[in-house]
């Protein structure tokens, strides 16, 4: 079994650290603090390929794989949590739908766009009586002639004020309960859609978290993403994926929070020596450095089997639940080991810390990962 | 159709490099390598250039072991077109005299350039005359220390950075020009460059040896090389010197004196 990179894999990484270096980490902090959106890195990563890496180069992506793609959310997230996801929306809970579900004029309507970057991408799943029990939609989509009337709203929507295309979801069939549920692709500036309240947040605070409001929304037949009922599948097997992509987002945390630990003890001082040198600090960088390495494989592994079309549902749970929880230990310990510094804005391990706590909780909580991969290992 | 060429060099990272105190030779390991900084502004006016002139064809070239393909291919990840390694035991141990012979056999090879960019120097040696040299051997114009570029009716229009300003000079093709930092940023190498190059068992850089270019072998490697190193060696660190304390009056007057007790004036 080989652990290694491909030529591509190490090209990615070497490209992503100089370009997060030089674009990301100087504003990260600027970033958290003043909750601003960063467009201009957004920009910048449509100019380099990253929107839509994993798009075939047919419909205007890069034909990236999986596992260059979770490297680059996760070396992102190494200094901003906040540009870690807003990569990982696009890609996986935007693109890969519509690449998977959507028809030839969809892709090039909808695809195109959004993996050449001209536009931002949004999933908007989740109400706020939708969360975990993900099939109770109350937003509905009524069928009249060529359209389709929506109503409803949806919370907690990454990229929600900044997208320009949407995967939505909502009940055609409210007796069939879960098999009633539709997927469609909706446009910013279709009449009927507005944004809501922008939700202030503990962590990833640029990162745009909105309110969509539907307010008998015509759109074209030919958004249906899928069939009809089809769009609880869709969802589903669109977290799957975007799953990997908070894995790699909370492995980045991870690594960044261990990387500036191991900068720090090393020149911290006291009892007239490096706190490097004592064991107690020793023993817990041994634990972080091993909680990083585990999730890293949990992560290449899911992102790897996603790449080669073998079920990854089970891995990418794994790998989630994994990471997330590693991420908040490793942060946890990132800031304890700082000491009253760490508590401070002057380091940034305390927002590592409050980044890492959405990886438990966003694209199926820790919980909903338990109940994946317990259902996979008993059930088969 | 405008061919250009991009002369660059793979080297140590010298911010992170020490020198062993006892033999005095370059501490290499674990020392990463990297694209010479200057000659990665001398690949961003290139792709510049290939961004706005339809049929502009970028070739990037460089001498070193088979490591350095690692340069080669971010070039070709950036977005040059073509990627050519010289590499061959008899150019190793060449000085810039015997690199420019080498390089600029290469290039005659090559043939038919309108632009050949170098970087004003290599952060390793520091000598900045290979570019000059290989404009001196190919019998070409060239204008070192660009840090401004244009295309003006078939003529390359630049700015030349000097110690206290900079002289604008109007060249015709071809012509050699070494740039400087000042000239652009350089882009990052780019994910569609990445996917779009590079494959599983793809063969994206050339190698060529002594056999595939025209040169006398008297004017290559080691033999070729007039250069000697006869010592490398870090500089003593020297004192802190002596700080003068007191209101301006007073260390004008100690300094004085100072200066004059030790003869200085």
């Amino acid at each position: 079994m080989d652990f290694s990179l491909n030529e591509q894999q190490k090209m990615v990484r070497k490209m992503m650290r100089d370009f997060t270096e030089n674009e990301v980490k100087p504003i990260a902090s600027e970033t958290d603090e003043t909750e601003i959106f960063p467009e201009e890195t957004v920009n910048k990563m449509r100019k380099y390929g990253l929107l839509g890496m994993t798009v075939p180069i047919q419909y205007g992506g890069a034909g990236a794989d999986e596992l260059s793609y979770a490297i680059a959310v996760a070396e992102l997230s190494r200094y901003c949590a906040t540009t870690g996801v807003i990569l990982s929306a696009h890609n996986s809970l935007s693109c890969w739908p519509i690449l998977a579900y959507g028809n030839e004029y969809q892709k090039e309507k909808f695809l195109k766009p959004l993996a050449t970057g001209e536009v931002l991408g949004a999933f908007a799943l989740t109400e706020s009586n939708a969360g975990t029990d993900a099939g109770a939609q109350q937003t509905t989509a009524v069928l009249d002639g060529d359209h389709y009337i929506i109503n409803g709203s949806k919370i907690f929507i990454t990229n929600g004020s900044k997208a320009g295309i949407y995967i939505i979801f909502a009940m055609t069939d409210r007796s069939a309960k879960t098999r009633g549920i539709s997927a469609f692709i909706i446009e910013k500036g279709t009449p009927g859609f507005f944004i809501g309240k922008i939700e202030r947040k503990m962590g990833i605070r640029g990162s745009a978290t909105a309110e969509l409001i539907f307010e008998d929304m015509r759109i074209p037949k030919e958004n249906l993403l899928g069939k009809e009922g089809q769009g609880f599948k869709i969802a589903m097997q669109t977290l799957d994926g975007g799953r990997i992509g908070i894995a790699a987002q909370a492995l980045g945390i991870a690594e960044g929070a261990l990387d500036e630990t191991i900068k720090y003890i090393k020149q911290r001082e006291q009892f007239g020596r490096p706190i490097s040198q004592f064991q107690a600090v020793q023993f817990n960088i041994a634990e972080m450095a091993t909680k990083v390495e585990a999730s890293r494989l949990l992560v290449h592994k899911a992102a790897n089997a996603k790449q080669q079309n073998v079920p990854y549902s089970n891995y990418a749970a794994m790998a989630k639940l994994f990471a997330a929880e590693a991420a908040m230990e490793v942060t946890t310990k990132a800031v304890q080991l700082h000491g009253g510094y760490g508590y401070t804005k002057d380091y940034p391990v305390e927002r590592m810390m409050r980044d890492a706590k959405i990886t438990e909780i966003y694209e199926g909580t820790s919980e909903v990962q338990k109940m994946v991969i317990a259902a996979n290992a008993i059930n088969n | 159709m405008m061919n250009i060429i991009v002369c660059i060099k793979q080297v140590p990272d010298t911010t992170e490099l020490k020198i062993d105190p006892v033999t005095g030779t370059l501490i290499r390991k674990g020392v990463p390598s990297i694209m010479n900084p200057d000659d990665k502004n001398a690949l961003e006016q290139a792709l510049l250039i290939k961004d706005t002139v339809e049929n502009a064809n970028v070739t990037v070239l460089t001498m070193g072991p088979s490591q350095a393909t690692e340069v080669l291919k971010e070039a070709l990840a950036m977005g040059a077109d073509r990627a050519i390694l010289l590499s061959d035991r008899k150019f190793g141990g060449a000085d810039t005299w015997a690199t420019s012979e080498t390089i600029s056999a290469a290039i005659k090879k090559i043939g038919n350039y309108d632009i050949i960019f170098a970087g004003r120097q290599a952060i390793d040696g520091d000598t900045a005359q290979v570019g000059p040299q290989i404009a001196e051997r190919l019998n070409i114009p060239q204008v070192t220390y660009v840090k401004n570029f244009k295309i003006e009716n078939d003529k390359v229009v630049v700015e030349r950075s000097l110690e206290d300003g900079y002289e604008v000079i109007e060249v015709q093709m071809p012509v050699l020009l070494t740039a400087i930092k000042e000239l652009n940023e350089p882009r990052y190498m780019s994910i569609n460059g990445i996917f779009k190059v590079f494959g599983e068992g793809k063969e994206v850089t050339e190698t060529w040896g002594v056999d595939d270019i025209e040169v006398n072998l008297d004017h290559i490697g080691l033999k070729g090389s007039p250069t000697q190193v006869k010592k490398t060696f870090t500089p003593e660190v020297r004192s802190k010197g002596e700080m003068l304390e007191g209101d301006a009056n007073t260390i004008a007057k100690n300094l004085l004196s100072n200066l004059k007790s030790r003869h200085i004036i």
